[in-house]
């Protein structure tokens, strides 16, 4: 059996830090909050590598598609309940004290495991299952089910407990003394008392149940009764210690990696769903470690779209594509018009893609680059030593220096401490350089001039809103870089455009 | 089942039922808070009951009947029913002075299970008190209603149930110990501890000693074990809780029965606070004929403003009008002859039938209305950021979202604030819509476009009357508006004075 994860290689090794470009995309936020519900599995590591691997990108997404199907995931969840179940109990009995009450956890943590192993068998078994990633696990669990160490775990355990469960006894109280003897058919007094009062109801009464906590462990008095429990009663007893020293080491190594694998699609899924609820678009990319002629079809900020979940406001969808020659999208338009939501949107895709899941837009293809660089703006830089204008230069050369034709840049208004001059000339300098690597890249800037560089640009545009220039659309479509519209349309909003001032003056 | 239902045939009285939205505007213009306090006489929870009932009109004829029929009764036997109404403040008072109370549920279930059986050792007696009374009185009052209570008393609270009360009363202090079964639960903790019965605990000491005698093994914590203590008071209590809660439930519910009984009598206690009152200035009462409400009916002879009469503590001029077949009312007349004390009128008598009173007049019949509202103008304006026209428009939109077929609308000088022509207009478009919309209504206004718009025979004029010399009857006539207001009366009389003196000077 190999990784769910991986179907090639198995498990890749795993990485202790994030990604440096985590936190220009948001990155940082999204995993957080997928892996955060999840931290008893530890999947940080799993989303911090990324796949160049077509191959294994789709081994993933049919994980994800077969996931998608509502009776497997609640199958999933089902078995992962019991497994997370089973390590609890097993991790309590280490703090007990007494040796009937350990065993009783121990008995308890086998039933669960087993109960979870063969729910997930019985119903993993004959479903419509595509991912060759599932296909192989259930072959595997067919196989463990059936082999006598599962099988004699499973009915010793059933029979031990039930033993155990039929023991009934009374213990009666009186001023600090107790006694310890065999249930003998006592009738239930507080239903007597339930039954005797019930005319009195005028309507539901308060509750007065005292929820008093469920403890575990075990005080001295209560084990001495479970000591005068076990006299009364031996067999059972005898049972139960019989079975914990013949089932010492019960957990299956390859069952218990899956079930920490496969909780990456589980989280990602989950985090996903109430977006989707809310109307919001994910797809399959179709992926290539080759081809850069890369579309998105409704694509939009998953950190963004997180952050507003409880929010009214509306998540707006974006498109964008590279065809042919095309290599780098120069962004232009008013500010706060949701430029760098677009970069981060370009970016984030891209990555998520290649970790094999379903990606924020209705439809894409989309390209596996072997590193991202991005370079935004950071609040700490600008008080290094160096200017900021250097600090920017070095950085950009860092990154040229590292990347290949098969590198993603996304440059968020770099060079807009200096001059018009100065900021335009870097940027055609640095854009020659993209160019000659034939890097796809993202540029968000307010030189129209980089947006129709070459046949390499594609000029997108944030959209104002004619009729009122102070609303913001979020709308970043393909067109001409036009830094006028913004300032002609708030003056029509005022009448003072041309034709306006005409009319209005006699 | 212990149900008292002498509000309604089948249901409890809600005092928390939500109230309608223009609660408060009927309340203030319908001056409400004077009838409630007679009815009250200083006493918080009569006011409070009252006024719930007086605001949550009944809409069928048939509930109405139900509580004018225990009314009667009422009437007839004050004594009586003042003395059951006594039980349940006698039980109120025994708690308050015996500091009684069932420990909150956050308390050990030993300390609630006494708290209650305490509550229910207390409440015994008054229980039996009740029975008698029902046993003495279930033949004297002919009301469905009280019949019905009495003899339900007499069905649950017979002799052997009361004695088995007692019994557990006295079962519930253990004499031989808290017998608890258990089983073994997960990881072989004790689990699903039950309270139980003792099977000896009804045989003498002669069948004790011969029964046979099982297996069991004893322990005695040692008197400094104090953590033991604690364990075993814990077990005690896992036992006890079902049953503690059993018994707290108990405890409340007689306490809630009794509290049930306070609040349904507390209307009719109110209902003979005011009768009382209003016997002793000699005022008529009447108990009305309620009609469904699809009827138009409105009779009445000697209609009195009943907090007219309590406010003056003299006996106040009524009118007779009959009304029957009409949807519309319109009230003119001199300003002051009384037309806003005959629309309150209505209106009170209105809300009194719906609320199964008797109402202030000789004779009094109506069909139901499925909502009361009112809009009379207001004197102060508070917002003096908006129009006072405005303000009544915006009022009037209120009332709109809140209207079912055959409400009843009470206007008082409503959309006077602006000129007659625009008031008219807009009162005669609403008006209009609202009688095809099937509603009730009556409008006192001065705005004569208004009312000169409307004739037919689903419309009734009536006038403020006044004698030749210019003297008001508060009584008001059939007759059609006139033209001219009497305002001018009342300037001169104010102000003619003045005047005079000023030009004297």
């Amino acid at each position: 059996m190999v990784s769910i994860l991986n179907g090639k290689n198995g498990l890749l090794g795993e990485t202790t830090s994030q990604p440096d470009f985590f936190r220009d995309l948001n990155l940082d936020q999204v995993i957080g909050a997928i892996t955060r519900p999840k931290q008893e599995y530890n999947l940080q590591p799993f989303f911090w590598i990324p796949l160049r691997d077509a191959e294994t990108v789709r081994y993933r997404q049919e994980v994800f598609q077969d996931l998608e199907n509502q009776p497997v995931m609640e199958y999933i969840k089902e078995f992962a309940e019991g497994m997370s179940v089973t390590r609890r109990y097993l991790a309590m009995i280490e703090k007990l004290d007494f040796d009937y009450h350990k065993k009783g956890w121990f008995l308890e943590a086998a039933l669960v495991y087993c109960d979870a192993v063969m729910t997930l068998a019985r119903h993993l078994d004959g479903l419509p299952l595509s991912s060759r990633g599932l296909s192989a696990f259930r072959e595997y669990l067919m196989h463990y089910v059936q082999l006598s160490a599962y099988r004699s775990l499973a009915t010793e355990g059933q029979q031990v407990k039930n033993a155990l469960t039929e023991v009934k006894y009374c213990v009666v109280i009186k001023n600090g003394k107790f006694k310890v003897k065999r249930y003998e058919s006592e009738v239930d007094y507080s239903l007597e008392l339930e039954k005797t009062f019930k005319k009195f109801k005028q309507s539901d009464a308060q509750d007065y149940l005292a929820r008093l906590p469920e403890r575990t462990g075990m005080s001295h008095i209560e084990a001495k009764i479970l000591e005068f429990v076990a006299r009364l009663y031996p067999e059972p007893f005898a049972a139960l210690t019989r079975f914990c020293t013949e089932h010492h080491r019960f957990l299956d190594e390859v069952i218990q990696a899956f079930d920490r694998e496969i909780q990456f699609y589980v989280a990602y899924l989950e985090f996903i769903t109430d977006l989707k609820r809310q109307g919001l678009p994910f797809c399959y990319p179709k992926v290539s470690a080759t081809s850069k002629a890369v579309y998105v079809r409704d694509g939009f900020d998953l950190a963004l779209a997180h952050a507003w979940r409880y929010e009214k406001k509306a998540i707006v969808l974006n498109d964008f594509s590279l065809e042919g020659p095309e290599r780098i999208l120069v962004v232009t338009g008013p500010n706060q018009g949701g430029k760098t939501t677009f970069a981060r949107m370009f970016g984030q895709l891209h990555y998520l893609a290649s970790l094999g899941c379903p990606v924020p837009g209705r439809e894409a293809s989309l390209f596996l680059a072997d590193h991202i660089f991005t370079h935004f703006e950071r609040i700490e830089d600008i008080q290094s030593l160096r200017g900021k204008l250097e600090d920017d230069l070095i950085r950009i050369r860092d990154a040229l220096m590292h990347a290949t034709a098969d590198s993603i840049f996304i440059l968020n208004e770099i060079f807009s401490s200096t001059t018009v001059q100065d900021a335009l000339f870097l940027s055609k300098k640095i854009m020659a350089r993209l160019m000659d690597l034939d890097a796809v890249a993202v540029w968000v800037t307010f030189l129209d001039e980089l947006a129709s560089l070459s046949e390499k640009t594609v000029s997108m545009v944030a959209l104002i809103d004619p009729d009122d220039p102070t609303r913001r659309t979020f709308k970043i479509v393909h067109k001409p870089a036009d830094g006028l519209a913004y300032a002609l349309s708030l003056a029509r909003k005022h009448g003072l455009t041309c034709e306006q001032l005409q009319e209005r003056i006699p | 089942m212990m149900k008292v239902f002498l509000l309604y045939p089948d249901r409890d009285f809600d005092p928390s039922a939500p109230l309608p939205p223009n609660a408060e505007d009927l309340t203030q213009d319908l001056f409400l808070n004077i009838l409630l306090e007679a009815m009250a006489q200083g006493d918080r929870f009569l006011f409070q009951v009252t006024r719930q009932a007086m605001l949550s009109p009944l809409d069928e004829v048939a509930s109405i009947l139900y509580r004018q029929a225990i009314l009667k009764d009422c009437l007839k036997h004050p004594d009586i029913v003042r003395r059951i109404y006594r039980i349940p403040l006698e039980f109120l008072e025994r708690k308050r002075r015996q500091w009684l109370w069932v420990s909150p549920r956050h308390s050990p279930p030993t300390s609630v299970l006494a708290s209650a059986r305490e509550l229910l050792e207390a409440s015994l007696d008054l229980l039996r008190q009740l029975r008698l009374i029902a046993d003495q009185n279930v033949n004297t009052f002919e009301s469905q209603g009280f019949r019905r209570f009495f003899t339900m008393i007499q069905r649950e609270l017979d002799d052997e149930y009361l004695t088995r009360i007692e019994q557990h009363i006295q079962q519930l202090r253990f004499p031989q110990g808290v017998l608890l079964s258990a089983q073994l639960g997960k990881g072989n903790e004790g689990s699903n501890y039950v309270l139980c019965y003792p099977n000896d605990a009804d045989r003498n000491w002669l069948q004790l000693l011969f029964a046979p005698r099982s297996p069991s093994y004893s322990y005695t914590l040692h008197p400094r074990d104090e953590a033991g203590a604690r364990v075993l008071g814990e077990l005690r209590d896992r036992g006890l809780a079902r049953a503690a809660n059993a018994v707290a439930q108990a405890a409340e519910h007689i306490e809630s029965f009794f509290h049930v009984l306070q609040r349904e009598l507390a209307f009719y206690i109110g209902c003979l606070n005011l009768y009382e009152q209003l016997m002793a200035l000699g005022e008529p009462i009447a108990f009305p004929q309620p009609l469904p409400a699809t009827e138009r009916q409105f009779s009445c002879t000697a209609l009195y403003d009943v907090t007219l009469t309590l406010t003056l503590g003299t006996p106040v001029v009524g009118n007779d009008v009959s009304a029957d077949g009409k949807s519309l009312i319109i009230i003119t007349g001199p300003n002051r002859g009384g037309k806003t004390v005959f629309l309150r009128s209505v209106g009170l008598a209105q809300l009194m039938m719906q609320c199964g009173m008797f109402v202030p007049a000789r004779s009094f019949r109506a069909n139901l209305a499925m909502g009361l509202f009112t809009h009379f103008r207001r004197e102060e304006d508070k917002t003096m950021a908006r129009g006072k026209f405005e303000e009544e428009l915006e009022r009037m939109s209120k009332i709109v979202d809140c209207l079912t077929p055959n409400a009843l609308l009470l206007l008082n000088e409503s959309f006077a604030a602006t000129n007659e022509r625009e008031g008219s207009e807009i009162a005669r478009q609403i008006v209009s819509t609202l009688l095809e919309k099937g509603m009730k209504i009556c409008y006192v206004t001065h705005l004569y476009e208004f009312a000169r718009s409307f004739s037919g025979n689903n419309v009734l004029f009536l006038r403020a009357e006044r004698l030749p010399d210019g003297r008001r009857t508060f009584r008001l006539k059939e007759a059609r508006p006139l033209e001219t207001s009497y305002g001018v009366d009342l300037y001169h009389k104010i102000f003619g004075a003045e005047k005079q003196e000023n030009m004297t000077q």
